[in-house]
């Protein structure tokens, strides 16, 4: 967990220095907040109080990333009471909760709240003298321009260097795909996470959105586009990944990716929504133990009878 | 057992929302507020009791080989009635149930009292089981959309509570709301009572 954490701190910072106090104020209190929430919840039910395990910290970071930088404190804390008492403990706690607390949390408050969970700020960095400027994500742009024009709006591939750095507005955890790519490869050098969720995910979003992009480019953005926006980084390498919502096999963990990004895709071309990514991974979250199930290893040694029983 | 504890059997010990668990479909899908959980309560509880008389007069008529087709015929014929009625005088609340008026005929709160009480039961007492269970029903419904409403609109009953700078926590009147919200009121319910009972 600490090095999960640990993992997210560039892209923390980056979040800061674009969207300034805000931003720390937003990561303050989910942390907070759901380290409160679990010690809280764990003493209530008499369960020893585990919060230095970091996995509520990890979770607050995690919602924090989720959520635009100038929510309100009220959106913070309850998305914490969501994610650690509704999504976490009531299932009994780490290692049981069969969804990613901070992307239900994320889920709930954004069927919610529409309002407050897509009104962005754009990018001020600390020292450039605006104070915040109202904007749209490029999802949320090109969504909206498909729907009433049928087609991409002509000035959407702003420089596919800005927001890779960070120059884009959307949630904390969306601004910098390197900050994040940063922390992503970090944790796979650490063996904390294997490549075959992050890479099966991202290479499905790929494939098949440049399937579409050859098809008809005027209404379908480039892969690129697809891979510097949204939180797809955020979601392939911290979310996705998570140990307890995920196939323990590879060969389950290159179906969990592949579904992942497949519907992904899907939704953030077809659906209602603008931005994908979290109703994905909780979707293939439902599906995980079925993954488990059919993808079970083979016990060693052992000789599959020609149409008999099952073990 | 009297017809007193009859009737108020169904109010709390054996409420059908929080205790016996029957009837979740109007239960989860029509709490979107109170006035909504309160009408199905009723119409519920009006099939109730009518049924109950109904089966209870003709329990010894009944053969028991077909007697499941017997009291859907009897409670479906009931339903049509509050159907009707509900769209002649409350036509707002009729809109608002839709499909789930009819669905009263499937709703096993009324089928389960037929074959466990009323089939057995004289008419005096399936009444009071009836009025119980239907009360305790329309209880449980009137919470649950309190619940729901007050956090979902930030109303009770249509009046709004909280001022204009209340943010609705939309979630609890969509669907999945139904589910946390009963699940939650359920499990402070257990609570409250181990607590009870330790004492």
């Amino acid at each position: 967990m600490r090095q999960v954490i640990f993992a997210l701190l560039p892209a923390c910072a980056v979040a800061v220095y674009m969207f300034g106090l805000p931003a720390l104020v937003t990561l303050v209190l989910c942390t907070a907040g759901c380290i409160g929430f679990e010690a809280g919840c764990q003493k209530l039910m008499r369960r020893p109080v585990a919060i230095a395990d970091g996995s509520a910290a990890l979770t607050g970071i995690l919602l924090a990333m989720n959520l635009p930088p100038s929510s309100p404190w009220w959106l913070s804390l309850l998305g914490a009471f969501v994610a650690i008492v509704i999504a976490k403990q009531i299932y009994g706690g780490l290692g049981y909760n069969p969804f990613n607390p901070a992307l239900v949390a994320r889920v709930v408050l954004l069927i919610s709240f529409p309002v407050q969970m897509t009104t962005w700020t754009a990018p001020t960095p600390i020292g450039s003298g605006l104070d915040a400027v109202t904007t749209a994500t490029p999802l949320g742009r090109a969504k909206e321009a498909v729907m009433l024009h049928g087609a991409l709006p002509a000035d959407l591939p702003s420089g596919f260097l800005g927001s890779f750095l960070g120059d884009i507005g959307g949630c904390l955890g969306e601004v910098s795909v390197f900050a994040l790519l940063l922390g992503g490869l970090f944790l796979l050098w650490k063996r904390v996470i294997s490549w075959h969720i992050p890479v099966s995910f991202v290479g499905t979003v790929i494939v098949l959105s440049g399937i579409f992009w050859l098809v008809d480019p005027q209404r379908y953005p480039d892969p690129l586009f697809h891979l510097v926006t949204g939180g797809l980084m955020l979601g392939a390498f911290f979310m996705a990944t998570d140990m307890v919502t995920s196939p323990v096999t590879t060969k389950g963990m290159l179906v969990f990716g592949v579904g992942c990004g497949l519907l992904t895709v899907l939704i953030r071309l077809f659906g209602g929504y603008p931005e994908g990514v979290s109703f994905a991974i909780l979707l293939m979250n439902a599906a995980t133990p079925l993954i488990d199930r059919y993808l079970k290893p083979k016990k060693f040694g052992l000789v599959q009878e020609k149409g008999g029983a099952h073990a | 057992m009297s017809l007193a504890d009859n009737f108020i059997r169904g109010l709390w010990r054996e409420n059908p929302v929080f205790k016996l668990l029957l009837g979740m479909c109007p239960t989860l899908a029509v709490t979107t507020s109170a006035e909504n959980g309160i009408g199905m309560g009723l119409a519920t509880t009006f099939v109730l009791v009518c049924s109950n008389i109904t089966i209870a007069l003709m329990r010894k008529l009944i053969p028991s080989g077909v007697r499941i087709p017997a009291f859907i015929v009897v409670i479906a014929s009931f339903v049509t009635v509050v159907q009707l009625c509900m769209e002649a005088f409350v036509y707002d609340l009729y809109k608002a149930l839709g499909i789930f008026i009819p669905l009263i005929v499937v709703n096993c709160l009324i089928l389960g009292r037929a074959e466990a009480f009323a089939s057995k039961n004289g008419v005096v007492s399936s009444i009071a089981d009836g009025l119980g269970m239907g009360l305790g029903f329309t209880l449980g419904l009137f919470i649950l959309g309190s619940v729901r409403e007050l956090l979902g609109s930030g109303s009770l009953l249509g009046v709004s509570l909280f001022g204009s700078g209340y943010q609705p926590f939309l979630l609890m009147i969509l669907p999945p709301g139904a589910f946390i919200a009963l699940g939650l009121l359920l499990a402070g319910m257990n609570r409250f009572e181990q607590m009870r009972s330790r004492q």
